[in-house]
């Protein structure tokens, strides 16, 4: 089963120089995700930088990771 | 004409282009089966803006076609004149901020939720 520790992990990561939040019940996840690469990004464009790094293990292993993406 | 016709991706493609508004969930509005579906769709329904419904649970190859056009993994996801605006985070951090009423040139209500109006459910799964 996915762990907020083993999320946190992947974001940070998969986006170097991310900062991650992650809190769930093992099925629903949510993370406050900070980083330097999502200024200048869309809100679209920020969530799928952080989606991307979970694959097609969203809606499956992950059912889902709501998020909320800042400009660090 | 691409080489490997694709009936569903076109059929999904077409709904999203010929639908000013348009919200792919799982379940319908009047019976949404996943909480960040009720919530997305209930947003449109209290800014009273009428919206296409589709309802990716009847064929989990509508989710994987949706997906692979959209480059959007979630379920729901909502499209305004065939952009995607994105899943149930955006689309509520939009509701609140005001900036969704802005972008379906809609009044954002103060309290009172108007009545709901039934959105025409799309079935695509008969377009096969």
């Amino acid at each position: 089963m996915a762990t907020n520790e083993e999320l946190k992990e992947r974001i940070e990561a998969g986006i170097p120089g991310a900062r991650a939040e992650v809190s769930g019940d093992g099925h629903h996840f949510e993370a406050v995700v900070a980083a330097p690469q999502f200024s200048g990004l869309s809100r679209i464009a920020q969530h799928r930088l952080v989606y991307d790094v979970f694959g097609n293990e969203l809606g499956d292993r992950i059912h889902a990771l709501s998020l909320q993406t800042k400009v660090q | 004409m691409s080489d490997e016709t694709n009936p569903l991706r076109d059929a999904i493609r077409q709904a999203i282009d010929e639908n000013a508004v348009i919200l792919f969930m799982k379940g319908t509005p009047e019976q949404p089966m996943c909480g960040f579906s009720a919530r997305t769709a209930g947003a449109l329904q209290t800014l009273d803006t009428p919206f296409a419904a589709v309802d990716i649970l009847p064929d989990p190859r509508i989710r994987q076609e949706l997906s692979a056009l959209s480059n959007w993994p979630t379920i729901p996801q909502l499209f305004v004149r065939g952009e995607l605006v994105g899943g149930a985070d955006i689309v509520a951090e939009m509701y609140e901020s005001g900036e969704l009423a802005e972008l379906l040139g809609v009044e954002q209500p103060d309290e009172v939720a108007p009545e709901t109006r039934e959105p025409a459910p799309l079935a695509i799964e008969n377009r096969l």
